[in-house]
């Protein structure tokens, strides 16, 4: 199934892209989608631990299952104010 | 990209609508607290050029309806409302503007420095410093908006 995946900020630049599709197995979650994004653009893969994540655009765990045509974020840590 | 109370966009902030929408006629409250952020021309020894600031428009929103309703869990009688500016953003002028009214002052100072913290830890808002000789991303917290100890830390805060 694809899903949408949405960067920001320092990872949308790292990756080139502020959106991408994405294609993950049936029963995939957040981590699964990071991991499979960290395999296309493995400097990615160091912000692992400071990535938040959101699903639809609501906050979301890593362990949260996505599915078909979810919009998936990842996060650097934020800065507004 | 707002609602009635919140809101996050490209475009100069006005305290004065904020300020409206808490205390507007008929809503007795004897106290108005604001705030406003302001872009600093100095960072960490660098002089700013300006800001550029970047969101996550509708989990920005989502996450902005939250802080809301936490403030009004801990202050029930205050009323708040608050804009997030984003895109480039000119040394002084405002990028965050908050309104916090309530019919006594200690409850709308409380309710005003606990939103600004919890949007400094939860708002998926990025800040990116332009200086003399360059440019970084600025990054403070990780954006976990159920952290408890995050929670308790803006309330302590807001009632220091």
């Amino acid at each position: 199934m694809r899903v949408r995946v949405r960067l920001f900020a320092r990872l949308r630049e790292i990756a080139g892209s502020d959106e991408l599709p994405l294609d993950v197995p049936e029963g995939a979650t957040v981590e699964d989608v990071w991991e499979r994004l960290a395999a296309a653009h493995p400097s990615l893969a160091a912000h692992r631990r400071s990535v938040s994540a959101a699903l639809n655009a609501e906050f979301a765990r890593m362990h949260t299952r996505v599915g078909a045509g979810d919009e998936v974020a990842f996060l650097p840590p934020v800065s507004g104010g | 990209m707002h609602d009635r109370l919140v809101g996050i966009g490209s475009g100069p902030l006005d305290l004065d609508e904020v300020v409206r929408q808490v205390s507007g006629a008929g809503a007795a409250h004897g106290a108005v607290v604001t705030f406003i952020g302001t872009v600093r021309g100095e960072n960490a020894g660098r002089r700013v050029l300006w800001l550029e600031y970047e969101a996550y428009d509708e989990l920005a929103l989502n996450a902005f309806r939250s802080i809301l309703k936490e403030a009004r869990q801990h202050w029930p009688t205050a009323r708040v409302a608050f804009r997030h500016r984003t895109g480039r953003v000119g040394l002084g002028e405002p990028s965050v503007v908050i309104a916090a009214a309530s019919p006594h002052r200690a409850e709308a100072f409380a309710a005003c420095r606990y939103v600004i913290e919890r949007i400094k830890q939860v708002a998926p808002v990025w800040k990116r410093e332009f200086f003399d000789g360059g440019d970084s991303w600025i990054e403070g917290a990780t954006a976990r908006p159920d952290d408890e100890g995050a929670r308790e830390e803006a309330f302590r805060r807001a009632c220091g």
